[in-house]
C-alpha cells in the first residue's frame, strides 16, 4: 500500500494555500507534516480526508480496497472531536465505531478502545463532563475502535497528559507495524522516531 | 444498514435528552393556533371554515422550527466530517437524519391535532382528516427543510435564510394538503383528489430531498 500525491495544490476561498506538493508514503511508514501556522498543514491533511477539494494535482492510495475510496480508508481526527455532549462517553464511540465500520462491525472493538485509552471508568458519563485531554483521548479510541488504514491526525497530542502521549505513540507505532499509514500535523514532536518529514513552506 | 440504524438511534436519542424538539414544536403549533380565534374574534362558522387552513399554516411553521439544527450541530463540532467520510452514502443518511427530525417534531405535530382542533370548533370528521393529511404531508415539510437546512449549514444565522428558502417550496404541499383536510367540511373537491396529489408530493420529496441536500452538503463544505 502507498499514499502518494504529486503536484499537489490547495485553493481556500481564492487564495492559494500550497502548491506543487509531493510525497510519497508507503505501508508501515509515518509522515510527520510540519509548517508555521497557515501553512496550510490542516489543509493538507483534510484534503486527504475528501474534505477539502484537490485544487490541481494527483492524490491516491495504491494497493488500498479498491471498493473504497481514500476517504473511506482513512480516520481522520481534527480540532473538532466529533463528541455528543449529551450522550455517554460509550454511546458517543459506538456510534462512531458502528456508522465507520460499515457492514460487520467487531463487538468488543469499542470496550477495547476505550481500555487503551484509559476511559473505561468514564463509559457511562454524559460526555459533556469530559476534559478537553479526555476528550482528545475518546476521539483517539474511535481510530483505534474500527480499523482503516490511513491516519490522519491533526496535533493529535494537543490537551493530552504525559500518560496519553506515551500510550498514543505506542498505538501509532502498533498501527505502522500493522502495515498501516499516518500522516500527522504537529508543532511538538509526538514520539514518531523515524518517521519522514514534510515541511509546508511559507503561506502565499 | 447498522450504520444508518445507528445514525437514526442516535439522533433519536439526542433529541429525547436535549428535549427542545417536540414539546417545544408542540408548544409552538399551540400557541399559533390560539392566537387564530384571538385575531380573528369568536366567530365560530369562521373559525370551523378555516380551521383546517390555521392547523396547516401552525404545523408547517412549527416543523421548521428546528429544522436549522439538522446539519448545523453535526457540522460545529466535526460530525458531518465523519459522516462524509463512511462508506454509508451521504444521501442515505440524510433521509436517516430527516426521518429521526420527523419522528420527533412532525409525528408530535399530527398527535397534538385533535386537541388543538376542539380549539377552533372543528367537527370530528373533518379533524380525522386534518390529521391524516398532516400525517401523509409533514414528512415532505420535512425533507423539504433538509435542502434549506443543507445550504444554510454553513451560515452563522441559518435558521432566517433556512425559513425564506423553504417556506416558498411548501407552498404545493400546503396547497393540497389544505384542499384534502378543508374538502370534509366546506370544499367542493372530493378529498381523494387533493389527497392523492399530496401523497405524491409526499413521495416526490423524499427522494429529491436527500438527494439536493447531499449535494448541498458536499458543496457547502469545501
Amino acid at each position: 500500500m502507498r499514499l502518494s500525491a504529486s503536484d499537489l495544490a490547495c485553493v481556500r476561498s481564492g487564495r492559494e494555500v500550497f502548491a506543487g506538493l509531493g510525497f510519497s508514503v508507503a505501508a508501515g511508514e509515518a509522515l510527520v507534516v510540519l509548517g508555521r501556522n497557515g501553512a496550510g498543514k490542516s489543509s493538507l491533511l483534510r484534503m486527504i480526508a475528501g474534505l477539502v477539494r484537490v485544487a490541481a494535482g494527483q492524490l491516491a492510495l495504491d494497493g488500498g480496497d479498491p471498493e473504497l475510496t481514500l476517504p473511506e480508508q482513512a480516520h481522520y481526527v481534527g480540532h473538532q472531536d466529533a463528541i455528543k455532549p449529551a450522550l455517554t462517553v460509550q454511546e458517543n464511540l459506538e456510534f462512531w465505531a458502528q456508522y465507520l465500520a460499515g457492514p460487520a462491525p467487531a463487538e468488543t472493538a469499542p470496550v477495547a478502545a476505550l481500555e487503551a485509552f484509559a476511559l473505561s471508568h468514564l463509559a457511562g458519563l454524559p460526555a459533556a463532563y469530559l476534559s478537553a485531554g479526555q476528550k482528545r483521548r475518546l476521539s483517539l479510541a474511535r481510530i483505534v475502535a474500527v480499523k482503516r488504514p490511513v491516519w490522519l491526525l491533526d496535533e493529535p497530542t494537543s490537551a493530552l497528559d504525559a500518560r496519553a502521549q506515551e500510550r498514543l505513540s505506542q498505538l501509532m507505532q502498533a498501527h505502522l507495524a500493522g502495515g498501516g499509514i499516518i500522516l500527522a500535523a504537529t508543532h511538538a514532536p509526538i514520539g514518531l522516531t523515524g518517521a519522514k518529514e514534510l515541511r509546508l513552506g511559507e503561506p502565499v | 444498514m447498522s450504520g444508518l440504524a445507528a445514525l437514526l438511534r442516535r439522533d433519536l436519542r439526542l433529541a429525547v435528552r436535549l428535549g427542545g424538539g417536540a414539546p417545544m414544536g408542540v408548544l409552538f403549533f399551540l400557541i399559533v393556533v390560539t392566537l387564530v380565534p384571538f385575531a380573528l374574534g369568536p366567530d365560530l362558522a369562521l373559525l370551523r371554515r378555516i380551521g383546517p387552513a390555521i392547523l396547516w399554516l401552525g404545523a408547517l411553521l412549527a416543523s421548521l422550527l428546528a429544522l436549522d439544527r439538522l446539519f448545523a450541530a453535526d457540522h460545529e463540532d466535526g460530525s458531518l466530517d465523519l459522516i462524509l467520510m463512511s462508506s454509508v452514502s451521504l444521501e442515505l443518511a440524510v433521509a436517516a437524519k430527516a426521518l429521526a427530525h420527523w419522528i420527533t417534531t412532525g409525528l408530535p405535530l399530527v398527535i397534538a391535532v385533535p386537541v388543538l382542533a376542539l380549539f377552533l370548533g372543528i367537527e370530528p370528521w373533518t379533524m380525522g382528516a386534518v390529521a391524516l393529511t398532516l400525517l401523509v404531508g409533514t414528512p415532505a415539510l420535512t425533507f423539504i427543510g433538509t435542502v434549506g437546512a443543507a445550504l444554510a449549514v454553513t451560515l452563522r444565522r441559518g435558521g432566517l435564510i433556512l425559513a425564506i428558502l423553504v417556506l416558498p417550496l411548501t407552498i404545493p404541499v400546503l396547497i393540497f394538503g389544505v384542499a384534502a383536510a378543508s374538502s370534509a367540511s366546506v370544499g367542493p373537491v372530493p378529498f381523494g383528489a387533493p389527497f392523492t396529489i399530496l401523497c405524491g408530493l409526499t413521495l416526490i420529496s423524499l427522494v429529491i430531498g436527500p438527494f439536493a441536500a447531499a449535494a448541498a452538503l458536499r458543496h457547502g463544505l469545501e
